[in-house]
């Protein structure tokens, strides 16, 4: 296949920024997109030109690093699949295809497609997690039987992986989808249950500080996750947020 | 020189607890005045500072990925073993001892086995308290499954991203510690060298990644939690950035490296489809419960499949060779990983492969979708059955076990693995050898603590599935946040670290020379291109199978492209802003030099076991042939100057509990 990229080249976080254009040629179909951006890579280098800076580690969907914008979506145009297991099959051969970084005010630009996604881990570290010890002086992990249904519903919202790719998408930056994984992990297990209202509360409050955007229900953050985190999710965070404001003026 | 791996005196079931107790402790006030560098966030890192910081420590945690939760634990699939017996299978702690042990060749140590099995129930409970959604039946209680190797289902799973699950939990337990101000988390810094004065690790050199940064941080213990090397191959199922790079360095401040040559090959990964592959992906080994393993029993039809005239769904049972089941009826699909992977070179090799290439052999589900459709259909009330329902109740229930290995596979392959059998071929998948540690996780440098897969201490020459996320979280959660405070009791009166010394002066010196070699460095040749050089020779003189005269030639392969890279790679960009080209260039200048390390010990290993395979050392039947009264020791390996001069060291092994047999799954 013989393509055209259209690039988003920033030299840094201060520098404005602009598109450039590459042809690549002879991709096979079966590479994966960044295994292309790898093969466009190594000419840049043997040109002595700068190579694309991009965020990758596992490549298999999994760590949540890669996080490209490809022809107006996060992710590219497969469902379910995030950059790093998109495959250049999902293209025709000609075609022109558009890279550019997740554009957030929340997430600056570090280098070309390279963002700092920092602000996730400041949510999470407001209130994701439930305060238990780490001595192991707990009770025996069967102690507590928790419903199946509800312990598959906390394992699916805590497939998150954290990539970005739902405020990406959402024309108000919006975090929603994300923090409401990890608040509807801990809601739904007995474990979390206790520091409920407290975590929803002191994590909406950071991702506001963060500046994420209003959440108006467009569902395009639903749409573009790479794992599928649904947009209960929202709706159930919406309901424990309500009933900790309710709590908390009381 | 002499190593003292100082096991605890008394019995191996009371050896731990006794040690435990007798540890001394370091007052809340002086653990104030105390600094612990903990570099890496995978399972081990983030647990162990996570726990150290809530004993009261201050702790600075590393991480080069641009998270903590990104570490390359995430990507662990199939599940974390502990002998907790849920399942009433006859389970128990000396039992997931005797199967590490035995599974790991008797290569490992006795003592720090018995406490990971021994510690291997509490991590489950830890886990559960944080809100690790594992694996439930209709109960509502744990479920298990099996891995390889062993014969009772003590595999505690989260779907097939355990990993993920396991690793999100020790972040969180890591947030919880840097929200009270106890941890200092740097995203997106690497650490360059540590720094050794006076006999001790007294800190580290970070190079922040975005900036450019050079960076001292002082400290009075650090821990190396940085992951396994299996990168050295180029082609492996680790994530792109697992590196060796800070075991390397620590090796060439002091530390010794213990049995490098020791890395497994995973039997169960999508086989390479072309040149430009950037990695490999595994597929997890608990599919290994369901799913049987073939090639054709006749010569001819493998070539058919191989030219694309003939489909597997086409080939009837009897012209089926299921070889694992066929050579080792007891453990059947189910045999350890060193096992599998040579059992299907083997067959590969003969000329049964199945893909273009010749390398690949078949993961067939067919009869496990048949089971269950059946036993579901029973559950149901649906009596006589057809056989498309069946197979539709089937397919239901293998997708609740595997389904996202299986989608994985379909987006690799754009195979539909529940039709038509998935294709398999062994790869890189983790490295047994790492810093030689003691009982207490501290290296040979004192102050310097290695966890996780970065120390070599319990998985002897093969690592067992679903244990490597078992040991991570047993290093940093139960291990070392105690060992740590008995080396650290000493150093209450030693005061903040200086990090304008003279060492450090040094060391960051070094780093910089370094650093300016590689980006002044006007060569021709990209850094992949020599790192898939190196991973050639590896791959075919120091992977599956080795002989003598094939290490050689590689020693002195490696020599020479290690001179050539410094001569002739090609570093683009600049060192004072994000540039991943030289970060992955100082990755590679390393691995250049672990490599001929790993040859090294590979030749003078002078038998067969786990994952080390010397053709020269094998029975009529190609199986290992290992040598006890010779081999019965841990290698480890003093720097010297350059690797092929290392300097050889010995911890013998003494077996009081297990008897040494001959390892036998038939
Ligand atoms: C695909 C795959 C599937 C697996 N599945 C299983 C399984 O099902 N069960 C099982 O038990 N095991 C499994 N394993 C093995 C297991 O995942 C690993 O052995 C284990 O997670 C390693 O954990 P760790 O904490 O030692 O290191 P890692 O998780 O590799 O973390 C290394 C950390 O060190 C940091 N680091 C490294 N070098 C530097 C440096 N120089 N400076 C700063 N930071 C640095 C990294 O940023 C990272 O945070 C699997 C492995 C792979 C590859
Ligand atoms: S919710 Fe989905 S899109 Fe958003 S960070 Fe999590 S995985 Fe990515
Ligand atoms: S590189 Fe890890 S999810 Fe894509």
């Amino acid at each position: 296949m013989n393509l055209t990229l259209k690039v988003w080249r920033q030299n840094g976080p201060d520098d404005k920024g602009h598109m450039e254009i590459y042809p690549v040629k002879d991709i096979n179909p079966d590479m994966s997109f960044l295994e292309m951006m790898d093969v466009l890579n190594e000419e840049l280098i043997s040109e002595g030109k700068d190579p694309i800076a991009f965020d990758h580690d596992c490549r298999e969907g999994i760590c949540g690093m890669c996080s490209m914008f490809i022809n107006g979506e996060p992710h590219g145009p497969e469902r379910r699949t995030t950059t790093c297991q998109l495959h250049m099959r999902s293209f025709k051969d000609g075609d022109t295809i558009v890279v550019e970084p997740w554009r957030s005010a929340a997430f600056p630009v570090i280098k070309d497609l390279a963002v700092d996604r920092a602000a996730f881990d400041r949510i999470q570290q407001a209130g994701g997690y439930v305060s238990v010890n780490t001595s192991g002086n707990t009770i025996d992990a069967n102690a507590i039987p928790v419903p199946k249904q509800n312990a598959d519903k906390a394992f699916n919202a805590a497939t998150c992986i954290g990539c970005g790719a739902c405020v990406a998408a959402c024309k108000n930056s919006s975090a929603m989808l994300f923090v409401s994984a990890k608040v509807s992990q801990y809601a739904l297990l007995p474990q979390g249950k206790v520091e409920a209202k407290e975590r929803v509360r002191k994590m909406v409050n950071q991702m506001d500080l963060e500046g994420f955007g209003n959440c108006t229900n467009t569902g395009a953050c639903e749409a573009e996750c790479p794992v599928g985190i649904s947009l209960e999710n929202i709706a159930r965070m919406n309901r424990e947020y309500l009933s900790a404001s309710l709590s908390s003026a009381e | 020189m002499k190593l003292d791996a100082n096991i605890p005196s008394g019995s191996l079931g009371q050896k731990w607890s006794s040690h435990k107790s007798s540890i001394r402790l370091v007052s809340p006030a002086n653990k104030r005045n105390i600094d612990v560098v903990v570099v890496g966030t995978g399972l081990a890192g983030s647990s162990a500072a996570a726990s150290l910081a809530e004993m009261g420590y201050n702790v600075k945690a590393f991480c080069f990925q641009d998270s903590p939760r990104r570490a390359h634990s995430i990507a662990a699939q199939g599940g974390i073993n502990a002998a907790k017996n849920y399942q009433n299978d006859g389970d128990s702690v000396y039992r997931l001892f005797y199967d590490t042990i035995k599974g790991g060749d008797y290569r490992s140590r006795e003592a720090n086995v018995y406490r990971l099995a021994e510690v291997s129930a509490n991590i489950i409970d830890q886990c559960v308290a944080q809100g690790v959604p594992f694996a439930r039946d209709y109960g509502g209680l744990l479920d298990n499954r099996s891995f390889g190797g062993v014969q009772v289902s003590r595999t505690f799973y989260a779907k097939g991203q355990t990993g993920q699950q396991l690793l999100l939990g020790a972040y969180s337990a890591l947030n919880r510690q840097i929200s009270k101000g106890n941890v200092k988390m740097y995203n997106r810094h690497e650490m360059m060298d540590v720094v050794v004065e006076g006999g001790k690790a007294r800190g580290i050199i970070a190079r922040n990644l975005t900036t450019g940064e050079i960076e001292r941080h002082g400290a009075h213990a650090v821990l190396l939690c940085t992951g396994g090397y299996g990168n050295v191959f180029f082609l492996s199922t680790n994530a792109m950035g697992s590196n060796g790079s800070a075991a390397w360095k620590a090796h060439r401040r002091g530390a010794m490296f213990a049995n490098p040559c020791f890395t497994q090959i995973h039997p169960t990964c999508i086989p390479q489809s072309g040149e430009y592959q950037s990695k490999l992906t595994l597929m997890s080994e608990s599919l290994r419960n369901d799913g049987r393993i073939w090639v054709p029993k006749d010569k001819k039809d493998a070539e058919a499949i191989r030219e694309g005239k003939l489909k597997p769904t086409d080939l009837p049972e009897e012209k089926r060779d299921y070889y694992l089941e066929r050579r080792y009826p007891a453990f059947g699909n189910l045999v350890p990983r060193d096992v599998a992977s040579r059992a299907a070179k083997e067959r590969c090799d003969e000329g049964f492969g199945v893909n273009a290439t010749g390398q690949a052999v078949y993961l067939d589900f067919s009869s496990a979708i048949e089971r269950y459709g059946k036993t579901e259909a029973n559950q149901l009330g649906i009596t006589n059955p057809s056989k498309e329902k069946i197979i539709e109740l089937g397919e239901k229930v293998v997708a609740s076990k595997y389904g996202n290995l299986f989608e994985m596979y379909d987006k690799i392959k754009d195979v539909n693995p529940y039709k038509s059998p998935m294709m398999i071929y062994p790869a890189v998948h983790y490295t047994m050898g790492g810093l030689w540690v003691d009982y207490n996780l501290m290296t040979n440098v004192p102050g310097m603590y290695a966890l996780g897969e970065a120390n070599f201490s319990d998985h002897g020459a093969n690592r067992l599935g679903a244990s490597a996320l078992m040991q991570g979280l047993a290093d940093g959660y139960f291990v070392a946040p105690y060992t740590v405070g008995d080396y650290l009791a000493d150093e209450i009166r030693t005061g903040a670290i200086d990090t304008n010394s003279e060492a450090f002066e040094k060391a960051e010196a070094d780093v910089v020379e370094r650093i300016d070699n590689l980006i002044n460095s006007n060569g021709t040749r990209s850094v992949d291109s020599f790192h898939r050089a190196l991973g050639k020779i590896m791959w075919d003189k120091c992977g599956m199978a080795r002989n003598a005269e094939g290490l050689k030639e590689a020693m002195t392969e490696i020599k020479a492209l290690r001179e050539e890279f410094w001569k002739d790679v090609k570093v683009p960009g600049r060192k004072d802003m994000y540039n991943p080209e030289l970060d992955k260039a100082g990755r590679v200048a390393d691995f250049l030099e672990l490599g001929e390390l790993m040859c090294l010990d590979a030749l003078t290993r002078e038998e067969s076991c786990g994952g080390h395979f010397r053709e020269e050392y094998q029975t009529e039947e190609g199986e290992a042939m290992r040598d006890d009264e010779n081999f019965a020791f841990v290698s480890c390996w003093k720097y010297n100057d350059e690797p092929s001069k290392a300097e050889l060291v010995k911890e013998e092994l003494t077996f009081e509990n297990v008897e040494l047999k001959t390892r036998s799954y038939k």
